[in-house]
């Protein structure tokens, strides 16, 4: 961790403006851009301060370097963006991309993105990622450049493999199961979450109308108007602090959303390992049907029914110089195939090990996060009580003046 | 010490007469005092060829010479009640009579004979009952006494002696009619200022009826939503080895917060809704009392004018108005004594009703706060040992 970009740089995602421009089809458009501002931390921490470099990027481009680290680094659990549109909204947030909590949270989101990157053993010394945050104009072309879009695996390729890998490593089986039930579970949780926040929002501000009712009717009262008048006060504040209340547990609801979202990085791992143990396989097969191939024609027997072996005694067999030909080059496939094999294997092997290593790394990372998580939720609801706590004791006091 | 408190509090402006006093302080502000108590229980559902219909069990006991024994125990259905209220607005024209639950709910789903229509009728009715009971003049009613006592055949052929319901009928007639024409010529300020009262504290009252069903209501869905929300972190737990128990835990504080969320909600339908609701119907009987004692104010005043017109000094006819000159002071008096009464059980009612949503409230709170405060000490003990763990060789 002592090479880790992070603890060189500071990285923050310090502002967010409203932008229009014309896109790709020379049509207008309204966009967000963020401004990134890196500073190198100073080891000995003297009191010098380095001046603060800055730079302007758009969520397209924080999706652009993810792709590229995904592909680049297939082993690698690869942190996840903010969600691209609000999702799991309650009815007093905005769906719109344009709100500004939304923008505020996607802000801080994209910022976390950015330190988890740089804290990462392995991603924070890509040079892309390095450009990513220091260099202001040509960054787009640069990686692609990279030709990362090439050596992307097609969705499809992935899904074929995984209806056809006959022996995953039984460890990332357990991966992609877990992985699934992690996003089926947190979902259900953000969803049920945002339904009991709905609610909640609810009963605290159907209170606020106790206020003016309150100050209506102590209008007509001698002795208990004074009661009725500093409770209804109460009443108002008791309903004013659920916006606050509401808005810190949206920060909660964004860290569980992230390991929504890291169980998609977890799952594309798995896919890789699938990919690669497929090709493996196939690589494998083909090598054996073309050692019994070689086999049948320098032998002459025939173990398997082929159409071709029917055709030549049909029609006649195959001179035996065309069968010394076939021969020679099954055997300069062949050895092809065992190099291949060898190098396939070789490469599962790495793949398997490093990313097992970067696994158990997240894994920790998750259990610490998420405990973290957990315990700043009960924070919110302890401090949530002392708060109803006061505001009712006041209440019961105005009250028991009526 | 409320007893004193209520006692001065009297406006020097208003004389009240030395025997309801002496009643008031005996049987609202002494409650050692009391002689009279009565408990409405055991709903029974009872089933004949025509109808089918609830009785309730009204038990009374009473230190009373003019009751033949100490105790009484009787079954009565909503029928009776609504006889016994009319037969007390009647005799008590410009007395508060207290409210009886309306004959049935027409909105909402609550069924005709649903356990919890039941019970909330149960409470009103033996609300009603005490209410009279503790009423310095209704107490000493003899229809009363014979709700309370009679057996029901007793009571039945008690109800067929009084005035019938033909003349019960003349007498709405009447005063449909005569509420529209006179009594607030010579309306008395201060029934003027009650009038102008009752009209604010009606729109006020039913608003906060309003407003606490409305409560009532969100705190039911948030309720729902938390019975789901609780299991959910149980089920990832499953998933987990490192973070099972953090999210047991929380699984278990929300399980418990719901649990104190239903408690307060039952604190609601127990206290606050019943009362709101008990004076959303006094709104509605004090209008109704106001009315009458302009009636009866305006029996005078068309008497008064015609001697004015007509010039005829016939002594029976000025005996009559003498007798309505009574008969309006007497009304006048007991509603001001009566009115001064209700202010002060309203004002005590309020105090207590809201005073308990608040005690509630913070029980609520209070539970929530000792559920999470020792699930973070869990938490971080776990932390402290993880840390020390890590620093042995």
């Amino acid at each position: 961790m002592e090479d880790c970009l992070a603890k060189k740089m500071e990285i923050t995602v310090s502002e967010a403006e409203k932008r229009t421009g014309r896109n790709a089809m020379n049509m207008q458009e309204t966009y967000t851009a963020y401004l990134i501002e890196t500073r190198a931390v100073e080891s000995q921490g003297e009191g010098q301060c380095a001046p603060v470099d800055s730079l302007w990027r758009r969520y397209s481009e924080f999706e652009l370097l993810r792709n590229y680290l995904s592909v680049t680094y297939p082993h690698i659990v690869v942190p996840p963006l903010p969600e691209k549109r609000a999702d799991f909204v309650w009815h007093k947030l905005s769906a719109d991309n344009m709100d500004p909590d939304f923008v505020e949270r996607r802000r801080i989101g994209l910022e976390n993105f950015l330190l988890r990157v740089a804290s990462h053993p392995v991603l924070c010394q890509d040079k892309i990622f390095y450009s990513f945050l220091t260099q202001e104009g040509g960054w787009k072309e640069v990686v692609n450049e990279t030709g990362f879009q090439l050596k992307a695996d097609s969705r499809l390729k992935a899904l074929n493999a995984t209806f056809r890998v006959k022996n995953p490593d039984k460890r990332f089986t357990e991966l992609k199961h877990y992985s699934d039930e992690l996003q089926s579970v947190i979902s259900h949780l953000l969803r049920v979450r945002a339904r009991v926040a709905d609610r909640l929002y609810g009963v605290y501000k159907v209170h606020g109308n106790y206020g003016r009712v309150f100050s209506e009717w102590s209008a007509i009262e001698k002795e208990m108007g004074d009661g009725l008048q500093s409770a209804g006060h109460h009443m108002d504040v008791y309903a004013a602090s659920i916006d606050d209340i509401l808005e810190e547990e949206e920060h909660y609801a964004d860290q569980l959303k992230e390991y929504l979202f890291y169980a998609e990085a977890l799952r594309a791992v798995c896919r890789k390992h699938e990919l690669m143990q497929y090709d493996l396989e196939m690589a494998a097969q083909d090598l054996t049907s073309k050692k019994q191939q070689c086999e049948e024609l320098a032998t002459g027997t025939v173990r398997t029914f082929s159409l071709k072996g029917m055709t030549s005694k049909l029609f006649g067999q195959e001179t035996p110089e065309q069968r010394e030909a076939k021969i020679k080059v099954l055997e300069e496939q062949i050895e092809e195939g065992e190099e291949q094999l060898k190098s396939k294997n070789l490469e599962s092997r790495d793949f398997v090990k490093s990313a097992w290593a970067d696994i158990e790394r997240f894994k920790e990372q998750k259990n610490h996060d998420l405990k973290e998580a957990l315990i700043s939720y009960a924070v919110m609801q302890i401090s949530m009580c002392k708060k109803g706590i006061q505001v009712w004791t006041n209440a019961k006091e105005c009250f028991s003046k009526m | 010490d409320t007893s004193l408190a209520e006692v001065n509090s009297l406006s020097p402006s208003m004389p009240i007469s030395p025997s309801s006093m002496i009643n008031q302080y005996k049987y609202e502000d002494e409650p050692e005092l009391r002689d009279l108590f009565i408990t409405v229980d055991d709903p029974e559902s009872h089933i004949t060829a025509i109808e089918t219909f609830i009785t309730y069990r009204v038990v009374t006991k009473t230190s009373r010479g003019e009751f033949d024994s100490s105790e009484y125990e009787v079954r009565r259905r909503y029928q009776d009640f609504l006889w016994l209220k009319n037969k007390l607005e009647e005799a008590h024209p410009t007395l508060i009579i207290p409210p009886l639950p309306e004959k049935f709910i027409m909105k909402g789903m609550v069924e005709r004979f649903s356990d919890e229509f039941i019970e909330t009728r149960r409470n009103a009715l033996h609300k009603f009952l005490n209410r009279i009971a503790d009423h310095p003049t209704l107490t000493f009613n003899e229809d009363f006494k014979i709700f309370l006592t009679a057996q029901a055949w007793e009571l039945s052929s008690h109800k067929k002696q009084g005035p019938g319901f033909l003349s019960r009928m003349g007498q709405t007639v009447r005063a449909v009619a005569s509420s529209v024409r006179g009594g607030f010529k010579n309306r008395p300020e201060i029934f003027t200022e009650m009038n102008n009262y009752m009209e604010t504290f009606s729109q006020k009252i039913n608003v906060l009826d309003k407003i606490a069903h409305r409560i009532y209501k969100e705190e039911r869905e948030y309720f729902n939503e938390m019975k789901e929300y609780g299991p959910i972190h149980t089920l990832w737990s499953a998933s987990e080895e490192d973070i099972a128990d953090s999210l047991k835990g929380v699984a278990s504080c929300i399980d418990k917060c719901c649990k104190a969320t239903e408690k307060r909600m039952a604190g609601l339908t127990e206290n606050l809704l019943p009362i709101l609701h008990e004076y959303v119907l006094y709104s509605e009987i004090l209008m109704g009392v106001l009315k009458r004692r302009d009636q009866i104010q305006g029996e005078l005043d068309s008497k008064a004018d015609a001697l004015a017109n007509k010039k005829t000094e016939n002594d029976l006819f000025l005996e009559e108005i003498g007798k309505l000159e009574d008969k309006v002071e007497c009304a006048n008096n007991a509603l001001k004594a009566d009115w001064d009464r209700w202010k002060r059980n309203m004002q005590c009612d309020m105090r207590s009703a809201f005073t308990n949503v608040a005690e509630n409230n913070l029980h609520y709170y209070e539970e929530c706060l000792a559920t999470w405060e020792s699930f973070l000490a869990s938490q971080t003990v776990d932390l402290h040992v993880e840390e020390d763990s890590e620093d042995r060789p």
